[in-house]
């Protein structure tokens, strides 16, 4: 499904991304962890699209086709979903109105008429319940006010109405509580599915814990380091990522 | 990130679609100002000897007085004798029937989305069209009249009914009141008039549509409406002009007057040329809109959208005269490319319990202006009176300009101002994040400035919420690449 071959990615002043490499299969779930500073969230918003960044080397393929040109909107119809760390606060724009405009912006992509009203309503219910958020949230405009915890909840409601092919976490689980970590876990382990993937960008195990990874990559300097399975994420837990730094160096 | 700016920069570019121009013989005079030019106009309209002296003393009044300075706009001196005063497009004097009414002014309003055709007239919607100087036709004026309401050309209204015009004309905005009354007062053609009985709940919003059209002509309109003793009465306001390279004059006064328990509600769509991108041409719109709650529990409340006009001076108040009396203003403006707009509030405290809201929302792009100027006055007698103001301007792009003047005076000690002001930028994360979701770069702007403007638009009637959406959207529309 993504395929990410030699990626170099820069800001203005500083190289971030030194030759990535990756391989996401349908039906998997990848964790990418590291230390700050590694280059876990620019590889995610890279594939997202944010324009902050310039590939200077390499290419993304999702699906075959050549990701770096498109744009993000058109990432985002194809299926490609990012969930913010920090997500951002519309003012005025109620949080169901933007559900449904983004969801109908996607079936417009590909043709098909906006969704009905009953059945948006249905969905949204039933997602409501599993994530265990109050209807009333629904009226709020988008992310004001919401604390931490609402907030990232808010980004995995968006990711189960959208139901995206490729699905990038980032750093969802920070700031959360044990409860609230089970409840994204249960939503992101709810899309899971044999045409699905998912990439969990996390800086600690504990969320590996409730998604368990098919692999496990570990990103320094802007390259992985050490690919392996579950283990290596305890494995990290144990010894830091201190001894990392040596292995990026060389 | 800069890539990002110039697409901001592009949202700044807007189209404007009702720039046609309607090709009808005129009957116009000369362009200039004087005694006579003033005389020729009430002559036209065939005037009561009272209104051409009431004219005449605005007029003598008016050239004693200077422009005004102290706005935060700029532009090249005007030349009041370059203008057109009186243009009225050649048809029979009196017309009988929509029937008679040129097909060519029939056409403009349609293009204009205003159909005055009785068979396809706006549903609920009673329609006064004010083409360059002069009404051309009003619609259901008789299921209006059953009802007592009066609604006409204001022309006609000095005719039919001398009695209430006399009686309330610069009773709100006294010809001296500024420069721009004062011009208004002694050349002023038509508007509309608008007279709610006692009691009388107005079956249906009541709406004038103006249009300018002549090259070099000013438009002078002239509105009154009075609301007697619990009646109210929900009117609307739309304009629109043709492209032009040359600036043209609108100068217009709208008085209000609400009697015990009465309500007007006064809604407005401002949508005047605004120019082209390099800030040539368009409307210089210099408005004096005030509103007086004579009565006790009487309350009127101005909504307004300004999404047109190269430089916009208009402070729509309120006098709250009678005990608890209540006053309103919900504002959006709109400021892109070289748009200039200096706009606000007055909300004058008299009587006791009084209250005011002031809900004001400043949007610029491209190298556009926005200056709110609001006042709140609590007078002596204004006991337990309350005022709350809110300001909010949002950036688009960063070569445009916000700025916020409020002016606040009490008193009477029980009175209470409050007054909250932000200023926002629409945020490339903002867009970054709804472009992530699936909207395009367009929509994701649009729901940002929608959002902005939230508060105003639930407070317009429901088809003109609709198209202050749309003509907001087109404001900021770019050929984004």
């Amino acid at each position: 499904m993504l395929e990410i071959k030699n990626l170099h990615a820069r800001t203005t002043d500083t190289e971030i991304l030194r030759g990535i490499n990756l391989k996401v299969a349908a039906g998997e779930v990848h964790a990418i962890m590291g230390p700050n500073g590694s280059g876990k969230s620019t590889l995610a918003h890279v594939i997202a699209g944010r324009d902050d960044y310039e590939v200077t080397e390499g290419e993304i393929l999702y699906n075959g086709k050549d990701l770096l040109d498109m744009e993000i909107e058109e990432r985002a119809a194809e299926g490609v979903f990012l969930a913010y760390q920090y997500p951002v606060e519309i003012s005025g724009v109620s949080n169901k109105y933007f559900l449904r405009t983004a969801m109908n912006s996607i079936r417009k992509h590909h043709d098909q008429p906006p969704i009905k009203r009953t059945e948006f309503l249905e969905l949204l219910k039933e997602n409501l319940s599993r994530l265990g958020m109050d209807k009333g949230m629904m009226d709020r405009s988008v992310n004001e006010g919401f604390s931490g915890g609402e907030k990232k909840r808010n980004e995995i409601l968006q990711m189960a109405m959208l139901q995206p092919k490729l699905a990038v976490l980032d750093e969802t689980d920070s700031g959360l509580d044990i409860d609230a970590l089970k409840i994204v876990a249960d939503g992101v382990n709810a899309l899971r599915s044999p045409e699905r993937a998912t990439i969990v960008v996390t800086h600690y195990q504990r969320l590996l814990d409730y998604i368990v990874p098919d692999k496990v990559h570990v990103l320094a300097g802007g390259k992985i380091v050490r690919s392996g399975d579950k283990a290596l994420a305890l494995e990290l837990e144990d010894k830091g990522y201190a001894f990392l730094q040596e292995l990026a160096a060389t | 990130m800069t890539s990002e700016n110039a697409m901001l920069e592009e949202f700044a570019q807007r189209e404007y679609e009702h720039g046609f121009v309607t090709d009808i013989e005129a009957d116009a005079i000369a362009p200039g100002l004087s005694e006579d030019v003033v005389r020729l106009i009430s002559s036209k309209k065939n005037e009561p000897d009272w209104l051409l002296e009431w004219r005449l003393k605005a007029y003598r009044h008016w050239v004693t007085l200077d422009e005004p300075k102290w706005h935060n706009v700029k532009y090249p001196p005007i030349d009041y004798q370059a203008s057109v005063y009186y243009s009225a497009p050649k048809q029979k004097p009196k017309l009988n029937s929509l029937d008679e009414v040129d097909p060519a002014l029939l056409e403009t309003y349609e293009k204009l989305g205003i159909p005055l055709h009785e068979q396809k007239v706006l549903a609920n919607v009673a329609v006064d069209a004010v083409f360059d100087s002069v009404s051309i036709a009003t619609t259901y004026r008789e299921t209006l009249e059953k009802h007592g309401v009066i609604f006409r050309p204001f022309s006609e209204a000095v005719h039919d009914h001398p009695e209430l015009v006399k009686k309330y004309l610069g009773s709100v905005v006294p010809y001296g009141d500024n420069f721009y009354a004062a011009l208004n007062s002694a050349v002023f053609s038509d508007g509309s008039f608008c007279y709610i009985p006692k009691g009388v709940r107005c079956p249906m919003e009541l709406s004038t549509y103006f249009r300018i059209n002549a090259q070099n002509t000013g438009q002078f309109e002239r509105t009154l409406i009075v609301a007697e003793e619990g009646a109210y009465v929900s009117y609307l306001e739309g304009c629109t002009a043709p492209k032009r390279d040359e600036h043209q004059l609108h100068a217009a006064v709208v008085e209000l007057v609400a009697l015990d328990d009465a309500e007007i509600k006064y809604s407005t769509v401002q949508n005047w040329y605004p120019g082209d991108a390099e800030g040539k041409g368009g409307i210089y719109n210099f408005v004096t809109k005030r509103g007086a709650c004579r009565g006790e529990n009487s309350k009127i409340s101005w909504t307004q959208v300004e999404t047109g006009s190269a430089i916009t001076w208009k402070y729509p108040s309120v006098i709250l005269q009678g005990d608890n009396s209540v006053g309103e203003f919900y504002s959006v403006a709109v400021t892109a490319n070289h748009q200039q707009a200096d706009t606000g509030t007055k909300m004058i405290h008299i009587g006791k319990n009084t209250k005011s809201t002031i809900i004001s929302k400043g949007i610029s792009a491209g190298v556009g202006q926005n200056s709110y100027r609001g006042e709140v006055k609590m007078m002596k007698g204004a006991a337990n009176a309350r005022n709350f103001s809110q300001c909010d301007s949002l950036l688009i792009g960063d070569r445009c300009g916000a700025h916020t003047f409020p002016y606040i005076e009490v008193r009477n000690t029980t009175a209470k101002v409050e007054h909250e002001a932000s200023t926002s930028k629409v945020g490339e994360d903002q867009i970054y994040y709804l472009r992530q979701r699936g909207l395009s770069t367009e929509d994701a702007v649009n729901m940002i400035v929608n959002g902005f403007c939230k508060e105003v638009y639930d407070v317009l009637p429901m088809e003109f919420a609709i198209e202050a959406r749309k003509l907001l959207s087109v404001s900021l529309e770019g050929s984004v690449g």
